[in-house]
């Protein structure tokens, strides 16, 4: 029969670990996956970079290419000065890139398919922007929501729209990257549901039953397209998920447009 | 009526926005290529931030998929 798509979302505990407050808290497969994530990364980083060599081998360019491309992301949106905020940035990318990537595996669990993981990220994002411009830049940081040549009368409406808008961005930005792990991974379930079902008229015998599993090709050719699409989409949100704070830490170094 | 039919007509509407933000992403791509066919060699330089735009127009796309979600199986 064909699964539920929802239930791949289910949290599992797998530890428990007691409560506080009367909150049960364990460590659940969602916890696992994450260690598992930073596990890979430490270990594949360290692994690669060991050697140190100066003319760097497959792992060691693998691993100088990614560092590069954050590290380029980086400096082209935030400047020179944004550079002190790479270990965020490319810990950030790395991270969801890996969440990502291992929710592709299947039986696997895609941890960014939480809103609450997402947007425990995108809240990180935006604290570190919040403090590190007031921090920096005082009550001048406020200056952020006063486009310049706006003429007085409007000003009141623009600083409350530029407010809202920088309200938003918690909101946006892991409100994208949880609905497009969530609704990938729906699809890809929903289409494997389909091949199964188109496959099991297969067990009725007959004419329906060629026809069934022949038809169950077009579903396979879709749930293929749509994991290659998937793979694509994975690294993809990492990378906006990452450019879009270089844009906002961008905004915490430079108040006012 | 019934909340249940207004629920589900309610996700219907909100697919039809998810169509609306598909046209959106077209946008980008269209502008990227006709841009590409007049000047290709300044296209690999804008080819990232064509993805960067067309990952934010399917943004909302995707937010409106949220809320024919949240209508169709949680409220």
């Amino acid at each position: 029969m064909a699964a539920n798509p929802i239930e791949q979302f289910e949290i599992k505990n797998l530890i428990p670990l007691g409560n506080i407050g009367g909150q049960e808290i364990a460590f659940t497969n969602s916890a696992l996956f994450m260690v598992g994530a930073v596990a890979l990364i430490t270990l594949g980083f360290s692994a690669a970079t060991a050697g140190r060599s100066l003319v760097p081998g497959r792992a060691q360019a693998a691993a100088e290419m990614l560092y590069e491309f954050v590290a380029n992301t980086l400096r082209q949106s935030a400047g020179e000065k944004g550079m002190k905020f790479f270990p965020f940035v490319f810990s950030l990318f790395m991270f969801v890139l890996t969440c990502n990537m291992l929710g592709m595996i299947p039986g696997f669990f895609t941890v960014t398919s939480h809103v609450i993981v997402t947007f425990a990220l995108a809240i990180l994002v935006i604290g570190t922007v919040i403090v590190y411009g007031f921090v920096k830049h005082g009550t001048h940081f406020l200056g952020l929501f006063v486009p310049s040549g706006v003429p007085a009368w409007l000003l009141p409406f623009m600083v409350v729209i530029e407010l809202i808008s920088f309200l938003s961005r918690p909101i946006s930005l892991s409100l994208r990257l949880f609905a497009n792990m969530l609704a990938g991974h729906v699809a890809l379930k929903v289409f494997a549901g389909f091949i199964v079902a188109l496959g099991g008229l297969a067990a009725s015998g007959g004419m329906t039953g060629v026809l069934g599993v022949a038809g169950a090709a077009l579903p396979l050719a879709m749930a293929v397209a749509l994991t290659a699409f998937e793979f694509l989409v994975a690294f993809l949100q990492a990378y906006v998920f990452t450019i879009l704070t270089c844009i906002y830490l961008h905004d915490a170094l430079h108040p006012g447009h | 009526m019934d909340p249940v039919a207004a629920k589900y007509i309610g996700a219907g509407l909100a697919c039809l926005g998810m169509g609306l933000a598909a046209m959106g992403v077209g946008n980008i791509f269209g502008n990227y290529l006709s841009g590409a066919l007049r000047n290709p060699s300044a296209a690999d330089s804008q080819f990232g931030r064509t993805f960067i735009g067309a990952a934010l127009a399917e943004g909302l796309g995707i937010f409106a998929l949220v809320v024919a979600l949240v209508l169709l199986f949680v409220a």
